[in-house]
């Protein structure tokens, strides 16, 4: 039963980067990496299960922590950047 | 005859999540512009997330294991609403808007955001 529900959850994270390569936009690319890495937190928190390895759960807190910090960081990053090419384009 | 009724129910609780979890990839994939992408990823991602982790913590018993999974639960209930949040924000600060309201919106940017996709 696990090895359906990480079956299940490699498709969605494929899905999720054929997006990234094809969003048309930066936000879609954004949303993307986005889904893809919490696809990849309960991914790894399955593998736990699947290979009764208990120290997993700590590598997926961890990446949880550094996929929301990376986020917004971007977020913050292109936000900025695009304030300052408008205010240059004028 | 307890941990058989637990084990289907952890069973039940992770196909569910799973098809969520597909359910929101899908959207992710056919949907025609980012706001109802956003809409399909974000929302299937909190419940889909939500039900994969309490099927393992049904698996998991009273250990450590199951405070570890609550951590992970609440941390991906928090973060990724308001990663959810912080996107669309951005986007629309950005001169994006909704397909349907494209028509409207005579702006640049806007039109030139229904032309790329």
């Amino acid at each position: 039963m696990f090895a359906v529900t990480a079956l299940t959850l490699l498709v969605v994270m494929a899905l999720a980067l054929a997006r990234a390569f094809l969003g048309p936009t930066l936000y879609d690319r954004i949303l993307a990496v986005n889904n893809f890495g919490t696809k990849t937190v309960l991914l790894i928190a399955v593998m736990d299960f699947l290979a009764g390895r208990p120290d997993f759960l700590d590598i997926a807190i961890v990446y949880a922590l550094i996929n929301f910090i990376s986020i917004i960081g971007v977020l913050r990053f292109f936000e900025y950047a695009q304030q300052k090419t408008v205010e240059h384009g004028e | 005859m307890i941990e058989l009724l637990l084990d289907i129910l952890s069973w039940v609780l992770l196909l569910s999540g799973s098809f969520f979890c597909l359910t929101g990839g899908i959207g992710l994939m056919r949907f025609p512009e980012f706001f109802s992408r956003i809409h399909a990823a974000s929302l299937t991602d909190t419940l889909g997330a939500s039900l994969i982790l309490m099927g393992l913590m049904l698996q998991a018993g009273i250990t450590i294991t199951l405070a570890k999974l609550i951590m992970i639960l609440i941390l991906s209930l928090i973060a990724g609403t308001t990663a959810s949040h912080a996107m669309a924000k951005a986007a629309l600060k950005s001169g994006m808007c909704p397909l349907d309201q494209v028509d409207r919106s005579q702006q640049p940017e806007i039109k030139a955001y229904k032309d790329k996709s």
